[in-house]
């Protein structure tokens, strides 16, 4: 067999491990049967069930709401970050490029257990923080800012400085400057920042888990008690929708992205 | 670069840079503290000072050495190991296989979509495939074959966090070989180099940057992991993740916990701080 003809092999078995998984969990939601993976003919009785399930409709509002405020916070703190490293250089920019790397290479589970102490000593000290929406909140923003600050420094290191200087030399202030002129350019940063963002707020789990408190249920953290305490269909059928959200989404991006 | 007047400082970056020592730098030293603390009467953390969380940690005692901790984290190294080889296995040729094709954007697309699928259900999936009347079962029974026993075990726990990582390998390598210079490998082979060395030296060179960012995201998450070992292993699988998670919960022994967290940390930031010592600012941002 040619070398060539090899590689397309080993591609195509890669394919199909990466999508069995994700196969088995869509075929099942469509599943008669309620227990077992034998097929017992088609059905759309579980998603007729979601649509029921109070519950998880309170789940998907808190995913929706932690993902929306964290987001917002994270893209404008993240964003003047980026603007401040990229263009000043101070006492403690290398402390905090280094404070920035942190949460996007330490295990989850750290940052998660860090943050559950905080909030237990604030509790305990200050009587604030109470675990909650808001503490997952604070939490995601803080690995967000991460996120969000690299994206839009690596697009501001991509701009032609001249564009500014050249403003400057016509006589606009600093704050009209970046206004009518950096903000335009980095503005596709700031909304690739802000996906990202979104989407790794949805997706989380690990970091959720250690700081929701009763009431801040997720849609991760529910999906993970199912699994604990034994599947109900319904899971199968909420994990295609978001299969099919995250499908949707990601050509939108692609679709977008072409476009410019 | 300008030199910035305190007013424009304080507008950028004192914002993210108070949030960051608050909810970042400050949880962490609380970690550090709490270390050596030890478990207070209600569960909580009380003083004096002590190393004892560490020496429990590292096994040593006044009745000899224990290294139940220390196996637990030899266990989570060996799982981190062979997950980032068996995941450079799959995914090295995997992005070549990407970067030759006519399909580029669509094989990328068909990369990036089980990466942004919920990492649960990732997981999940992989016990009904693997459970006793799961996939693999059914199909073997249909073959009237034997049935095995795959979940819940540790072969269940590889295979799902070499599932879980092998996007995070494959979408920075494949930036790499995207932009491999493939005169070079002419150029080789005009000087007369056979087919392993004209790649070895030609090509695998321009690659090693988006190999060494993707080895590094794959290592750093599997050897902290403990959604895949609680979930695939049910219990049995216990790595460093699941150490720290059973005494930040169940346990509540939080001290011992921030002394297991705090070892985990130190040893990735050696690791990272080894790495950045030889690649920089830039090679810090391979890392996304």
């Amino acid at each position: 067999m040619s070398g060539r003809r090899l590689l397309t092999l080993h591609g195509v078995l890669v394919l199909l491990f990466l999508y069995l998984p994700i196969a088995v969990i869509v075929v099942l939601s469509f599943n008669a049967s309620k227990y077992g993976v034998q097929w017992h003919g088609f059905t759309l009785k579980w998603y007729a069930a979601l649509l029921g399930h109070a519950r998880i409709h309170g789940y998907v509002t808190n995913s929706l709401i932690i993902a929306t405020s964290s987001t917002l916070i994270a893209t404008i703190l993240g964003t003047l970050l980026a603007l401040g490293i990229h263009r000043y250089r101070f006492f403690g920019r290398g402390g905090l490029l280094f404070l920035l790397y942190v949460p996007v290479v330490i295990p989850d589970i750290v940052m998660g257990v860090s943050l559950l102490l905080f909030f237990a000593w604030a509790q305990n000290y200050l009587r604030a923080l109470h675990l909650g929406l808001g503490t997952v909140i604070v939490a995601h923003v803080t690995f967000q800012i991460a996120y969000v600050t690299l994206v839009v420094k690596s697009r501001l290191a991509g701009l032609d400085p001249s564009l500014e200087e050249a403003a400057a030399d016509l006589g606009a202030t600093s704050w009209r400057r970046f206004w009518k002129v950096t903000f335009p350019l980095v503005w596709p940063g700031i909304a690739a920042a802000a996906l990202l963002a979104f989407t790794l707020s949805l997706d989380d789990f690990v970091i959720t888990f250690f700081t929701a408190g009763p009431g801040s249920t997720t849609l991760p953290i529910y999906i993970y008690s199912s699994v604990k305490r034994g599947v109900t269909p319904e899971v199968h059928a909420v994990s295609t929708l978001m299969i099919l959200v995250t499908t949707l989404a990601l050509l939108g991006v692609q679709r977008a992205s072409n476009r410019r | 670069m300008n030199r910035p007047s305190w007013r424009r400082l304080l507008a950028t970056v004192a914002p993210g840079a108070f949030w960051l020592v608050v909810f970042s730098l400050l949880p962490t030293l609380l970690i550090l503290y709490a270390s050596f603390l030890q478990r207070g009467p209600h569960g909580w953390l009380s003083g004096p000072l002590t190393l004892a969380n560490y020496a429990r940690f590292f096994g040593i005692s006044s009745s000899g050495f224990d290294p139940l901790y220390l196996n637990i984290l030899g266990r989570s190294f060996l799982l981190g190991v062979v997950t980032t080889v068996a995941v450079v296995l799959l995914g090295y040729p995997f992005a070549f296989f990407i970067a030759r094709s006519r399909h580029k954007n669509l094989l990328l697309l068909l990369v990036v979509l089980p990466f942004w699928t919920n990492f649960l259900i990732r997981v999940y999936a992989w016990i009904v495939i693997f459970q006793r009347r799961g996939v693999i079962n059914a199909f073997l029974s249909y073959l009237h074959l034997p049935t095995l026993h795959l979940y819940p075990s540790w072969t269940a726990v590889y295979v799902g966090t070499i599932y879980t990582y092998l996007p995070f390998l494959i979408l920075p390598l494949y930036a790499s070989v995207e932009k491999v210079d493939w005169t070079l490998l002419e150029a080789a082979y005009d000087l007369g180099a056979g087919r392993v060395r004209g790649f070895w030296h030609a090509v695998f060179p321009q690659t090693l940057p988006g190999l060494v960012a993707g080895v590094l995201l794959v290592f750093i998450p599997a050897l902290g992991t403990f959604v895949i070992s609680d979930l695939l292993g049910a219990g049995k699988a216990i790595l460093i993740g699941n150490v720290i998670q059973q005494q930040f919960g169940g346990s509540r022994d939080w001290a011992f916990g921030s002394a297991a967290a705090f070892v985990l940390m130190a040893l990735v930031l050696l690791g990272l701080w080894l790495y950045a010592r030889r690649a920089g600012e830039s090679g810090m941002g391979e890392l996304l």
